[in-house]
């Protein structure tokens, strides 16, 4: 859309935004290579990244923490954090509904308990394997709790929303704990896995579900345009000519491949999406062609950041990022429900 | 028209299906009650139950019964008295049928203090009759002073207490989560049968203490619930009808976390129970809000039922929480959709 007079500075000031936010991903990763249980100077990250060792043990080692533990988990916390970042926005801006979060609403659930069937039944141990299920049970979850509160007219209503998927959750929960008790195996995958971190994930999985987000997000970008309109209610949507079935099911597809590319690569997040939902828009306004790209780089950024604090915190042990996430996403939810952010429909 | 009953300062209306319902519940739950004493690894006639109790019984099932059962069957009760008439406050104080201890966050910050001592000591506190309870009581209460001092804002409303509810709720399962992650797998077995809520293996200890702290917080509900339901026509009515709601809904807050927290120490963080048992019972006496007195009865007729099925229908000394969970998350769907169903545009 061609902007011109009046309309054209804000859009420079959100595109330099933007920018600004890609310098502060860069850095990040920067830092997220450096930091760890052994700390590096960028100058050995570049060896190790690029280098050739030869004979020196020394550099040997460092190319191997390098390359096989720091590289593959920044990479996909970035891919992880942009995924939730961008199913936060989209989901909000489809439900109008300022609390809806992907973890809050059973997806993370529904994903666990996929894979502790998986693991349990199937006899399954590989990532790779009971990934399937974990997107499989993500999505289910997800549906499930969202057709649930949207049936009849209690759509958009923020309260049902949440109490479906905080009920749905305590039902999984309990059904994914019975499975895990009868079977040792199967509850020492699902308590790693619930702790949602993006450390020691294979390459295979990385790439997996990396075309997945990639695929998610290019549905989400083409549905941005659908997105704005949609804010302006269905019926003035649907007046200005927007093709409803196609906008909605275009944005479930992309949530869903977000989210469950997301969870199922790195066990449940919860409150990412929703948190940089809400700075995104406090940045850029309501304007989704700005507010989304702004939620994932915000997502990354602060995926990224958290996994790198939680390997500061507990040193020389770690916090998974997810632990991390819920740590600081539950008191910047409580803030925004004690500023009213949210209201009752 | 009803007539109305008046003993001494009290009065009230006399319905005479309210106490019929409230008679046939009591004379059911009795009856679940012996069942559940009588059905074991042998059984015990249920004439003989009846006789044993009455203190006329043979010594093999007197030992038997006042020995291995008993304290099972009263835990049961007791903690199924506790979460009904928990969940009937709060949700009479939110005005939500959904908004139950569990949501609120109560139930899983006496989880995240319990897994702590477990995983801490060791598994040694499983076996105690004192650590583990004590533990588990005094984290609800805290979590529940928490969630009440969040959500305290010029006074308290229902909409915002949930939200700060579910709030607290994922950041104390954050920390079940990383305390079951870093601790040894089989402290995390135990952790995690305490985890789905279970009535195995109690003894008179915690019977003595369940019953006690019970009894007395139920008296203390009853006496100040007289001012419960002129509070359903919200608080402007209340006020001049003589309520001073703040201070009431304070008070009935503060009972029903205490008695979620003495039910969640006694038997785990049984779900669902909280929820259905008021909601049931609001519907079997007809009545406009969840009734107190039944719904303690029908919570303790839900929690012996489920023992009961757990133990004589699934395989594996399954726990109760799954039996409530399999109850309750249909029952929460129905919930749903007949809200929202009924919810005008």
């Amino acid at each position: 859309m061609e902007q011109r007079g009046p309309d054209a500075s804000p859009h420079r000031r959100r595109l330099t935004g933007l920018v600004c936010l890609l310098a502060l991903l860069a850095a990040a990763t920067v830092l997220s290579l450096v930091i760890g249980t052994r700390a590096l100077s960028p100058a050995e990250v570049w060896q190790g990244l690029f280098g050739d060792p030869g004979g020196d043990q020394q550099l040997v080692e460092v190319a191997l923490i390098v390359q096989t533990l720091r590289v593959p988990r920044t990479v996909l916390a970035v891919f992880a954090g942009l995924a939730l970042g961008v199913a936060g926005a989209v989901i909000q801006g489809h439900t109008r509904n300022p609390i809806a979060d992907t973890g809050l609403l059973g997806v993370n659930a529904g994903a666990s308990f996929a894979v502790v069937l998986a693991v349990s039944l199937l006899g399954l141990r590989n990532p790779l394997e009971y990934l399937w299920f974990a997107f499989v049970g993500a999505a289910v979850a997800g549906v499930v709790v969202f057709g649930l509160s949207s049936l009849g007219r209690g759509a958009g209503n923020p309260l049902t929303l949440v109490l479906a998927g905080q009920g749905v959750t305590i039902f999984l929960t309990a059904l994914t704990g019975a499975v895990a008790l009868g079977d040792k195996q199967a509850l020492d995958v699902l308590r790693f896995f619930n702790a949602g971190s993006v450390q020691g994930v294979g390459w295979d999985v990385i790439f997996l579900a990396g075309g997945f987000i990639v695929v998610g997000l290019g549905v989400a970008a083409a549905n941005l345009p659908a997105i704005n309109l949609l804010n302006l209610g269905d019926d003035v949507a649907r007046g200005l000519g927007v093709n409803m079935a196609r906008g909605r099911t275009m944005g479930v597809l992309a949530v869903t491949l977000l989210a469950g590319a997301a969870t199922a690569a790195c066990g449940p997040i919860a409150f990412l999406g929703l948190m940089v939902a809400h700075i995104a828009r406090w940045l850029t306004g309501p304007d989704y062609r700005f507010l989304v790209p702004y939620a994932g780089l915000l997502g990354a950024l602060v995926l990224l950041v958290g996994d790198i604090a939680g390997r500061l915190v507990v040193r020389p042990a770690e916090l998974q990022a997810g632990i991390v996430i819920s740590l600081i996403g539950a008191p910047f939810f409580a803030a925004l429900v004690w500023l009213g952010k949210f209201r009752q429909a | 028209m009803h007539p109305g009953v008046r003993i001494g300062r009290w009065s009230w209306v006399w319905r005479p299906w309210v106490a019929l319902v409230t008679v046939l519940l009591a004379a059911a739950t009795f009856l679940v009650f012996c069942v559940s004493i009588s059905v074991g690894d042998f059984t015990i006639g249920l004439d003989a139950v009846l006789r044993t109790l009455a203190g006329q019984g043979e010594r093999v099932d007197e030992f038997v019964i006042m020995d291995l059962r008993m304290p099972r069957a009263l835990v049961g009760l007791i903690a199924g008295i506790a979460l009904g008439v928990s969940g009937a406050l709060t949700q009479s104080i939110a005005r939500n049928p959904l908004a139950s201890p569990d949501v609120l966050g109560i139930t899983s910050g006496a989880s995240a203090t319990a897994v702590f001592i477990v995983t801490a000591s060791g598994g040694a506190a499983i076996g105690s009759a004192v650590g583990l309870p004590a533990a588990a009581l005094a984290g609800g209460l805290l979590t529940g002073f928490v969630v009440y001092f969040l959500a305290w804002k010029k006074g308290i409303d229902g909409f915002r207490l949930i939200l700060i509810g579910v709030a607290v709720n994922a950041a104390m399962q954050a920390l079940t989560t990383w305390l079951l992650a870093v601790a040894d797998i089989r402290d995390v077995a135990r952790a995690q049968a305490w985890l789905v809520g279970s009535l195995q293996s109690r003894t008179w200890t915690e019977v003595w203490t369940a019953l006690w702290l019970t009894a007395g917080l139920v008296l203390a509900v009853l006496v100040v619930a007289f001012h419960l339901r002129p509070m359903h026509f919200g608080d402007d009515v209340a006020a001049g009808l003589g309520v001073r709601h703040g201070a009431v809904r304070s008070f009935l807050l503060l009972c029903a976390v205490l008695l979620a927290g003495v039910a969640v120490s006694a038997a785990g963080p049984v779900p669902f129970v909280a929820l259905v048992g008021p909601q049931i019972a609001m519907r079997l006496q007809r009545s406009p809000v969840p009734p107190l007195i039944a719904s303690g009865l029908f919570g303790a007729l839900l929690l012996i039922g489920s023992d009961l099925v757990a133990r004589v229908v699934l395989p594996n000394d399954l726990p109760v929480g799954i039996v409530t969970a399999v109850i309750g998350g249909p029952f929460l769907v129905y919930l749903l959709v007949r809200a929202n169903l009924k919810r005008p545009a």
